[in-house]
């Protein structure tokens, strides 16, 4: 194994590692009623976020869904300000307007997360547009969920990125529920086959699998930036909480052994962990002294965000417009 | 001074900003070599190409989502929507997405778009091409929204429009594409929230948008024979709206119509009435008036249609009983 390859490996491992840390403690501030609204974990995606990211360079744009902490973590970001932005607090990534459904980190290239299922498809495929323009090398990533590829929206812009060769990748998060219903009860024939309609080539890959991800993506990437674009990758997942964090009660949509069987069996940190070990890259030793690091990185920021000081009510109709 | 046509001064706004500044770019069903249906922006894609004037699929919540994207990452897009009544398909790239950004991202992420399209009835187009949908985009924080009432003001709002840095909805009155006014050769551009006052007078303030300014100009005309002066009143901006100027002008004459062509209920015209009634009472002799479009889908019929805009006759007739004192005893 080389050193780069080591580096790459241990740093995808750390940054799943994060998200999954992140989300619980978020799903605690939500249970212990310190965290005002809802938000959609992450959990058991995390090879999908993080296998894309760290393909891309910060100047590489995703846009993110309601259920974008791993997205925003994967692309840079600081628990800090995020789990400021969680609480409302000034110090936040959007000074506590936006909250869990709207973070953006446009300094890593993060346009943001969005409340509206499907609703940054436009965003995304523009954002490669004017990378088109601006011959600035740029790729565009649109993260969004398999509930999303019943929207309108979605069909238009491939339509056009397919049409002008634009430099996007469309990544369906494909976690098998659409909110509180089994998407294949919603879905009609082929979601592939939707994009390969357009003429867009389509991938099928395992989302518990950060290295197959990664690798689909470090190659799609480099075409993209060749004017090769745009792409689709259907990558099958699973969340592991219910739609949001108030979801609990949840056999009614999905068994229990359903959920059991994918966490004990699928798990995309346990398994690439494993992975590491048997290919003596990292020791067992080595793994539990990563995650402890994190477990601490993710409390310390938590402890900080609860004392953080809320924005000042002045705020409340500042940036409406931009000077 | 030259004359040139409302079309034209559009034009002219659209490729001088594109000289100036490489960013800038359009996109819309048919804006390059058709030069859209009106033929607004003709020869456009003669001087800038297809990379920059550029025809898309009929997909507006597509093409509108496309520019939000596009003006978040470094160039600013201006989307031709074909026709005002298509607002309805884009809203939530419009006021979820373009108009909410900046707020939500504490100021991190800007818009700067312009999206014209237009408004206007008496056309004959009934009622899915003939609504003046204004007031929908006006009432959603976060946009600035244009009405252009001449050449003059489409080409100095046009400009900038593309400058700012949010997402801008101009509204032009397709009926007024042919119109003719007085447009200088060297640049200008007309800031927003500066209302214009078009006529001084004395007795009565006509508050009038768009196509309605050339309307209360009439009625101002009927109105002078009579001995009753009108002062007519063009806000251009409707966000941000200049408020000073119209509470200054209702001190002084004491009454006011308000003068618009979107549907009258819960339109701009209540709007613009309360802020007068709140911030003004003292000074008023009569209740502010309203006159806005009929509430009813546009007609197809010229019969029918005629009669559901405000026209000079009509503003002339409710300005005398409001300088007659009439309407203060009907209340």
């Amino acid at each position: 194994m080389s050193k780069t390859n080591t580096e790459d490996y241990l740093r995808m491992y750390t940054q799943m590692v994060r998200i999954r840390a992140f989300e619980d403690n978020a799903n605690q501030l939500y249970l212990s009623a310190k965290m005002p609204g809802l938000t959609h974990m992450y959990s058991g995606q995390e090879a999908v976020a993080v296998g894309i990211c760290e393909a891309l360079t910060p100047e590489d744009k995703i846009t993110s869904t309601h259920r974008g902490h791993g997205h925003c973590v994967a692309k840079g970001a600081n628990f800090r300000e995020m789990f400021c932005e969680l609480l409302g607090k000034e110090e936040g990534y959007c000074r506590g307007k936006g909250g869990s459904m709207h973070i953006a980190d446009q300094g890593n290239g993060n346009l943001g997360a969005n409340a509206i299922v499907g609703g940054s498809m436009g965003i995304a495929t523009g954002a490669a547009m004017s990378a088109k323009m601006q011959k600035n090398g740029r790729v565009a990533v649109c993260f969004f969920g398999d509930g999303a590829t019943a929207q309108g929206l979605w069909y238009e812009v491939m339509n056009m990125a397919a049409l002008w060769g634009l430099p996007v990748i469309y990544a369906c998060e494909n976690n098998g529920y659409s909110e509180y219903t089994k998407t294949e009860e919603i879905a009609a024939g082929s979601i592939t086959a939707r994009a390969e309609a357009f003429g867009i080539e389509s991938f099928e890959v395992d989302g518990q699998d950060v290295l197959a991800v990664n690798q689909l993506t470090q190659k799609l990437v480099e075409r993209c930036r060749k004017g090769e674009g745009p792409f689709f990758m259907n990558l099958k997942t699973y969340r592991y909480h219910g739609h949001h964090v108030g979801d609990i009660n949840r056999d009614y949509y999905r068994a229990k052994d359903e959920e059991a069987e994918w966490k004990t069996t699928r798990d995309p940190i346990t398994n690439f962990g494993k992975w590491l070990e048997s290919e003596k890259i990292v020791t067992t030793d080595e793994l539990v002294e990563i995650n402890e690091k994190i477990r601490k990185e993710a409390e310390d920021a938590v402890a900080y965000a609860l004392d953080a000081k809320y924005p000042d009510v002045s705020e409340v109709d500042m940036h409406v417009y931009a000077a | 001074m030259r004359e040139i046509t409302l079309s034209k001064a559009v034009n002219e706004a659209i490729a001088e900003e594109m000289r100036r500044d490489p960013t800038v770019f359009l996109l819309g069903e048919d804006v390059a070599e058709a030069g859209t249906p009106f033929k607004v922006l003709s020869g456009l894609v003669e001087e800038f190409g297809t990379e920059r004037v550029i025809d898309t699929p009929i997909s507006e919540p597509g093409f509108v989502g496309l520019a939000v994207g596009a003006a978040m990452t470094g160039t600013r897009p201006i989307v031709d929507l074909m026709f005002g009544d298509f607002i309805f398909l884009v809203m939530d790239q419009l006021c979820n997405q373009a108009a909410k950004t900046h707020y939500m991202s504490g100021g991190k992420l800007n818009v700067p778009m312009v999206l014209r399209t237009n408004m206007g009835a008496t056309r004959r187009s009934a009622a899915q091409h003939s609504q003046s949908l204004h007031a929908l985009v006006a009432h959603i924080p976060g946009l600035k929204v244009a009405m252009p009432s001449s050449a003059y003001e489409a080409k100095g709002l046009m400009k900038t429009a593309i400058r700012d840095n949010n997402p801008v909805v101009i509204f032009e009155d397709k009926l007024m594409y042919q119109d003719k006014a007085p447009v200088p050769e060297e640049e200008y551009l007309i800031p927003f929230g500066v209302a214009n006052i078009k006529r001084e007078g004395t007795d009565i303030t006509l508050i009038a948008t768009s196509s309605m300014v050339q309307v209360a100009e009439k009625a101002a005309e009927i109105l002078e024979k009579e001995g009753i002066s009108a002062e007519v009143i063009d806000p251009r901006t409707i966000v941000p709206l200049d408020e000073e100027t119209l509470l200054k002008s209702v001190r002084k004459t004491s009454r006011a119509i308000v003068i618009d062509e979107g549907h009258q209920s819960y339109g701009i015209t209540g709007e613009i009435a309360s802020r007068l009634t709140e911030k003004a009472f003292y000074h008023l002799d009569a209740p502010v008036m309203r006159m806005g479009a009929m509430d009813v889908p546009v007609p197809f019929s010229p019969a029918l249609e005629d009669v559901t805009v405000p026209t000079p006759e009509g503003v002339a007739a409710n300005a005398r009983k409001l300088c007659g004192g009439e309407l203060i005893h009907a209340a």
